[in-house]
């Protein structure tokens, strides 16, 4: 089977500043695959080197099998879902959604019924009259979202389409466009920097960091099996400590642990005084000072809680302890 | 530390402070002041003196005393449509139109540079080449012109240099547009138009395409348009209301300059030259109005049907 997207061995370089710097990577067919790391880490640059806005410094880039290089984006059977929406202000709804059909010479009835069509999937019918201006954020969104998948493409590519949504809406959209992917069947590569999202929407997740590619995987190997201290750090919070501590003899190697695989315990486990407690809703986030070492546990509020200062026990399972490789 | 111990510092007092407690307090009064003065000077001043002189268009010259005859009339419109004077509109309507429309092409790419790449420095250096000539004296600029373009002048001496002077010979064998040296010919006058009213094109043009945010047009070629279509469907309709602006200034400047078209070009008359005659030696005010009304009647309806074809849609 061909991949969707092949990128192999690409840089990108602006002057000495590598933005992209040596990736490697393989998009299946019909796979929701995450670019996710820190803003400035590359992920949006290789997104855009995919679309075609930018040509790689040196590698290659293939899309279904086709090599992709010079080729510009309007030959690019590839469509985007921008940050900021992009959409024309000077159009109205309906046209924005038709623009692909337009530019590539589609009658005008033809169009504007699989413009409506696609404004009813995304479910505002009848907004194809109105402007940009007048629709909210997360009306926008669903709009450059039709924009793009009326046009059928191979690959659709979104950069950080929910960034700019309040946290309601992220998740409803979030829900909805894993559904809509799943309709479609079309081979989606999501940027974003919310650990919290590629988890939740992705089949797989490549973590970025300064330009390199640290980890690819499922988000539950991501999750479960760290490779690198960044990984551990970035994907969700992690408590990084010397392995010493954690009962085992290599050195010069470190472990994580999640705080959530902290537990309180009332009898055996190992003491630990409450150093302060951040309630955070269905959760309370608890700083722990076992040791002398630092350690945050995340357990449910529906339970007693301590106070701060008081001494408790807590306690893990072995195996939810992660060694990792590095400094 | 200012007023440290206290909730609400003590008014400062005296006239300024007791005012500026009151103007935040009523912010009407505010904007009411401020919009005084100039609508007092556009109002009344600027307003109210081109009505003075647009009801002057309907009244009459007695032909026998010369003097003007106040009583409303349509006599002095009659005689703006006479051949002789309607040849003159033509001209200079038509002249402001190919100045507008070479105006607009020359500009776009300075001011599509301008917006797109020039940055820092450049940027500077942009404003400060299309500022510089404004400050020298149109006269200045406009006898110049007329030695660059003369019989024996630089550019037809380039031309020799070049072996072109055939090209140039052509050119003005042209009917209508050329004549005996550019200096006396219309395309010499719409030369010298072009570059006095350039910097007005530019800098309009220049500011609306700064406002086309480029994602626009990576979304419009992400969505399978040319380089062409991007231009004909995103660039230039956003870029409408800033060439709009500025072909207001290039065509209502060409259409009631009186000077450029009296030292370059054949010695016909242009509707500024007219207004100019009318009110002077001729003492024909009234006809020297309900010319000044053409240009106006003209950017009306220019404007109207700019708006009817939707260039102000992306405002």
């Amino acid at each position: 089977m061909t991949d969707a997207v092949l990128l192999s061995k690409v840089h990108r370089h602006y002057g000495s500043v590598k933005a992209v710097d040596g990736i490697d990577l393989a998009i299946n067919e019909g796979e929701f695959f995450a670019l996710l790391g820190p803003s400035g880490s590359g992920k949006t640059t290789c997104l855009r080197l995919i679309a075609g806005f930018d040509s790689p410094t040196s590698g290659h880039i293939e899309i279904f099998g086709e090599p992709v290089d010079g080729v510009p984006p309007y030959r690019r059977n590839v469509n985007t879902v921008f940050q900021d929406y992009a959409l024309f202000p000077h159009l109205s709804v309906l046209d924005n959604v038709a623009y692909g059909m337009m530019v590539r010479g589609t009658g005008k009835s033809e169009r504007l019924a699989a413009a409506e069509k696609a404004l009813e999937l995304i479910r505002l019918p009848g907004y194809g009259t109105r402007r940009p201006a007048e629709l909210s954020g997360g009306q926008r969104q669903r709009v450059a979202l039709a924009r793009a998948i009326v046009n059928k493409p191979k690959v659709l590519l979104l950069d950080e389409p929910l960034g700019a949504l309040d946290l309601r809406l992220r998740e409803q959209m979030q829900e909805e466009l894993k559904t809509l992917q799943k309709t479609l069947g079309i081979t989606f590569v999501f940027v974003t920097h919310d650990q919290s999202e590629a988890l939740s929407m992705a089949d797989r997740i490549a973590i970025f960091n300064e330009g390199k590619i640290i980890q690819i995987g499922r988000p539950q190997d991501i999750y479960r099996l760290p490779n690198t201290r960044f990984v551990a750090d970035f994907v969700g919070s992690s408590n990084v400590i010397p392995v010493e501590f954690a009962g085992l003899l290599t050195k010069h190697h470190w472990a994580s642990l999640r705080p959530e695989a902290i537990r309180i315990v009332e009898t055996g486990g190992r003491p630990a005084r409450v150093v302060s407690l951040n309630y955070l809703g269905n959760s309370t986030r608890i700083a722990l000072d076992v040791k002398g070492t630092r350690l945050h546990a995340l357990v449910s509020s529906y339970q007693s809680l301590p106070d701060e200062g008081d001494d408790i026990s807590v306690d893990w399972d072995p195996e939810d302890v992660r060694v990792m490789e590095g400094e | 530390m200012v007023g440290g111990e206290l909730a609400i510092t003590p008014g400062r007092g005296g006239i300024f402070g007791q005012s500026s407690d009151a103007i935040w307090r009523n912010p009407r009064m505010f904007l009411f002041l401020l919009l005084l003065p100039p609508v007092l000077w556009l109002g009344v001043v600027y307003i109210g003196s081109l009505l003075a002189l647009l009801v002057q268009s309907f009244f009459s010259i007695d032909e026998f005393t010369g003097l003007v005859k106040r009583e409303f009339t349509l006599k002095t419109y009659r005689e703006l449509l006479h051949p002789a004077n309607l040849d003159i509109i033509v001209r200079t309507v038509s002249t402001a139109t190919v100045v507008t429309l070479s105006a607009a092409v020359v500009a776009f790419p300075i001011a599509y540079y301008a917006a797109r790449y020039a940055r820092g420095r450049w940027k500077a250096v942009f404003y400060l080449g299309i500022m510089l000539p404004l400050w020298s004296s149109y006269l200045v600029k406009i006898y110049a012109w007329k030695l660059i373009l003369a019989k024996e002048g630089i550019l037809s001496w380039i031309f020799a240099k070049l072996h072109l002077t055939w090209l140039l010979d052509s050119v003005l064998a042209i009917p209508i547009i050329g004549g005996n040296s550019l200096s006396v010919s219309y395309l010499g006058t719409c030369i010298v138009f072009l570059y006095v009213w350039l910097p007005f094109m530019i800098l309009p043009l220049q500011a609306s395409l700064e406002r086309v945010p480029v994602t626009l047009l990576e979304a419009s070629s992400d969505l399978g348009a040319k380089p062409g279509k991007t231009f004909r469907h995103v660039i230039l309709p956003l870029a409408m209301p800033g060439l709009i602006a500025g072909s207001i200034f290039t065509f209502s400047l060409t259409l009631g300059d009186y000077i450029i078209p009296q030292i370059i070009g054949s010695s016909r008359l242009f509707i500024g030259q007219a207004v100019y005659a009318h009110q002077g030696t001729a003492g024909n005010i009234p006809l020297a109005a309900a010319f000044t009304v053409v240009p106006i009647v003209v950017m009306g309806l220019y404007l109207w049907m700019a708006k009817k074809q939707g260039a102000f849609d992306a405002l």
